[in-house]
């Protein structure tokens, strides 16, 4: 640098945004170069957080690796623990009974509503507004005590199961997923007035970061990322799993491509997520939760396996090549936020700092599940 | 110009709405539970770290010694030792220890128990400084519990 | 004048005033977590005291018993002098404040103009702690600071101004004296000769919570951006004399604002009417601590307003309006006599 004339670097100036700091939540590292207020460059830099997931998955029985898939995004832990138990399924050829799958579903969901309340209230902290995030998670808190009530834990779960889910759910749990579809159909106009419809939420967020369909297929970005971005692309429809094909409900899409767009679209999912459970709550079926002959011993035939499923923040993915052995010979976790991350470099361009904060937390980061 | 009023009420009226809400609330109860003083009970399936299951008639565990819990720990926390006893049909368990700092409270062990020996207990509040404290002997654990 | 009982009294006053201002910052901070805990449906602090009322002592007593510590290569003296200068206006601006008739320090011919000045002696001190804290996060907070500042100075002098014009004096007492009568006569509305009313006591309070940095304008504290703007690098009472300035300049803030628009120690109902009428220093408490309330229900409520839509703000509404008024003012106020 010492080269360029002084009088072009002077105005420039590096700001380390991390790897500890209130906006990044957890252990992201950003290198800012700065001119005055504007970004000019921003470079995410990655693996403070690195655990080597896929190599575990490497070294360990199919069966031994299912904790693994609740540290990932620790979120939305269950839809991880979907996608791996339905990939290893489609593997072992295992038969999934009915129940199992509304249980899956429903817990599923749950999770996934719980997973955008957090990120709601965080979001609005990122923002500067503490107080909705205490609204939020006086809502997550319902959620967390009817999963903790099922799965025995709150946040890293470990429920299901190859062939089935852990143990069955009692009908305590059912009518409480009710009274709590009630509830937050009841807290959500509030979120909305409280935050949503505020003058200085909109002129914070609308047409801020706009992220164009294009810069999502060149990034591989997914989820809500990619639906605020106009493209309706979500795989409970477009590669439908489980049993998301019996249920009735949409997928919120909103052209615009700013943080707004991916606001609403968050807001938006959580309501379809309430339609779901009640439809699944409403059919669910009387029966075993665990298929009744699952091998102890999983050896899926040598092959290259794929399965995807849609996280709260997108596709997630695992490829696996199995050797026919007990574990996998490779295991590749495709998770959402990495690629979505990875567009901030190019999208945050130019962009004030506070906007430039404000576009990261629309993206929702999960720094556990980027590092893996 | 209409514009630039409208603008002005419109976001003038979300700000007062977002008051009255906040100050709403401001006068309901507050719903925290106040921890040392007050505190949950555990759900049933809480997952706690694992136990050895008492026989309400027998007094004593149902563990034949078969090792699938240690077999199936993704983390090897387990470690038993079972031993060849004159008299008694099968092994005995002589050794069930539990190295809960690196557990990770998947249910692997429980789910392959065949005799259904081992479940989770409802422990929560666990603090130490030192890692030694959370090595457990289960059997001892069991002689102890009432 | 007998020099002596002079002396005595302004001492008195000093101590005073300056005992009002520190628990003034003290129990606004206790107001502060204790109201943003019931917004948000928690309890707030309640081990320290009943209701946690000892808290802010516990607090106070924590920040002094810890290390200021001063990073290597900070400009020492304007680091060290920064947090002082935060401080010192504060409590000599509360010596101009008529509470009640009888209850002031010195009754300036100027004493709006001393406020004004002093006020904007905090700029210079936020500016002096993020530029001599040699801290990234802190200088672009002390940026932000001044901006807004200079930014929001305007309007609000322009306000101040019409306020001036239509009481004739610069005086803080006559400025209440010309509100006496209820709430009829009050600045807030326009039977005074102030045209825009309500809207130019908006537009001041905005200008106060920009001016004091308070949220939604607390750009330069900004947590989930600069971590803690201009005073990241203070520890112990470094870190507490910015602290109780910033709450020592809301009370100055709703105290002016009483004095201008809410007719200082007036009562809101007609003088006729027994206990209720009557003027007292308990009304001016009650109107500033209302003020002061909504000043923490408003931090408690909104987002952040980012730089442009802050500087927009200020330029593109406050400013015209408060052109307008200052010039229907003056004709309202010939019209009226």
């Amino acid at each position: 640098m010492s080269s360029q004339p002084l009088s072009q670097n002077q105005e420039r100036f590096e700001l380390n945004l991390g790897p500890q700091h209130p906006a990044t939540h957890g252990v992201l590292r950003v290198k800012l170069l700065m001119d005055g207020e504007y970004i000019v460059d921003a470079e995410p830099v990655l693996g403070y957080i690195h655990r080597m997931h896929e190599l575990m998955g490497e070294n360990r029985s199919w069966a031994q690796y299912l904790p693994n898939m609740g540290r990932l995004d620790y979120l939305s832990a269950l839809s991880y623990n979907l996608g791996y138990v339905e990939l290893v399924e489609k593997m072992a050829g295992i038969e999934v009974p009915e129940r199992a799958e509304y249980i899956r579903v429903i817990t599923t969901e749950m999770n996934r509503i719980s997973s955008h309340l957090l990120w709601f209230g965080a979001f609005v902290l990122d923002l500067g507004g503490f107080t909705p995030l205490l609204y939020a998670f006086d809502d997550r808190e319902q959620i967390l005590d009817l999963l903790e009530a099922v799965t025995g834990s709150r946040l890293t779960y470990c429920y299901y199961l190859f062939g089935g889910c852990y143990n069955d759910v009692e009908d305590d749990f059912l009518s409480g997923c009710l009274a709590f579809v009630k509830r937050l159909r009841t807290r959500l106009p509030m979120y909305h007035n409280l935050v949503t419809k505020n003058v200085i939420l909109r002129q914070r967020l609308e047409g801020v970061g706009p992220v164009s369909a294009e810069m999502c297929r060149k990034y591989g970005a997914t989820g809500p990322v990619l639906r605020g971005s106009g493209i309706n692309y979500d795989l409970r429809k477009n590669e439908p799993y489980s049993i998301y094909p019996e249920l009735d409900f949409d997928v919120p899409v909103y052209p615009e491509g700013d943080s707004m767009a991916r606001f609403m679209v968050r807001m938006d999912e959580m309501e379809q997520c309430l339609r779901i459970i009640e439809q699944a709550i409403a059919k669910i079926p009387e029966g075993p939760v665990m298929a009744e002959k699952v091998p102890k011993m999983i050896k899926p035939a040598a092959g290259d396996y794929y399965h995807a499923v849609e996280a709260a923040r997108g596709t997630f993915a695992i490829r696996a090549v199995s050797d026919g052995a007990n574990q996998a010979y490779r295991m590749k976790l495709r998770s959402p936020t990495f690629s979505n991350l990875s567009l901030f470099q190019e999208a945050s361009r130019g962009m004030l700092l506070a906007d430039g904060l404000a576009f990261m937390g629309s993206l929702d980061l999960v720094i556990p599940e980027i590092d893996r | 110009m209409a514009g630039y009023f409208t603008n002005i009420l419109g976001g003038a009226k979300s700000l007062v709405v977002g008051l009255s809400i906040t100050q709403r609330q401001f006068f309901k109860k507050p719903i925290t539970l106040q921890y040392p003083w007050e505190s949950l009970e555990m759900t049933p399936r809480y997952r706690g770290h694992i136990q050895l299951i008492k026989n309400a008639e027998s007094g004593t565990h149902q563990c034949i010694s078969c090792g699938m819990c240690e077999k199936s720990c993704p983390s090897d926390c387990i470690t038993i030792k079972g031993e060849k006893q004159e008299g008694v049909k099968g092994k005995v368990l002589v050794k069930y220890e539990l190295d809960f700092t690196k557990c990770s409270l998947c249910g692997q062990c429980i789910a392959n128990c065949k005799p259904g020996a081992i479940e989770f207990s409802r422990e929560y509040n666990l603090a130490s400084t030192r890692k030694e404290d959370f090595h457990y002997d289960l059997l001892k654990r069991l002689k102890e519990q009432k | 004048m007998d020099l002596g009982i002079n002396v005595f009294e302004m001492v008195i006053y000093l101590v005073g005033f300056i005992a009002f201002a520190a628990a003034n910052a003290a129990y606004l901070v206790w107001v502060e977590r204790k109201g943003a805990a019931h917004i948000q449906r928690r309890t707030g602090p309640k081990e320290v005291g009943p209701y946690g009322l000892l808290q802010p002592l516990a607090d106070g007593a924590k920040l002094m018993s810890k290390q200021f510590i001063i990073p290597a290569g900070v400009d020492r003296p304007l680091f060290i002098l920064a947090p002082i200068l935060t401080m010192v206006p504060a409590i000599m601006i509360f010596v101009t404040i008529p509470f009640s008739e009888t209850i002031l320090a010195r009754d300036f011919n100027i004493g709006l103009l001393m406020i004004l000045a002093f006020a904007s002696v905090n700029v210079l001190a936020l500016l002096m702690g993020g530029w001599a804290s040699r801290n990234k996060y802190a200088v672009i907070s002390a940026a932000r600071v001044v901006s807004q500042n200079i930014a929001y100075e305007i309007p609000m002098l322009i306000i101040v101004i019409t306020i001036v014009l239509i009481s004739g004096s610069m005086n803080l007492t006559e400025i209440v004296a010309g509100q006496a009568g209820g709430i009829l006569h009050w600045n807030l509305l326009p039977t005074n000769g102030n045209f825009l009313g309500p809207i130019t006591f908006i537009i001041f309070f905005i200008c106060s919570l920009a001016e004091t940095n308070r949220a939604p304008f607390d750009l330069g504290e900004a947590e989930s951006e600069l971590i803690a703007g201009f005073h990241t690098e203070y520890s112990s009472m470094g870190f507490g004399l910015f602290f109780m300035g910033e709450y020592a300049n809301i009370v100055i803030a709703a105290a002016l604002t009483t004095i201008l628009f809410l007719g200082g120690w007036y009562s809101p109902l007609p003088e006729s009417i027994p206990y209720a009428g009557a003027s007292s220093v308990v009304w001016f408490l009650v109107k500033m601590y209302l003020l002061i309330w909504l000043v923490v229900l408003i931090r408690w409520t909104y987002p952040r307003v980012t730089l442009w839509s802050l500087l927009n703000l200020s330029w593109k509404i406050l400013i015209p309006f408060s052109l307008f008024n200052l010039l229907a003012s003056a004709g309202l106020v010939k019209l009226l006599g």
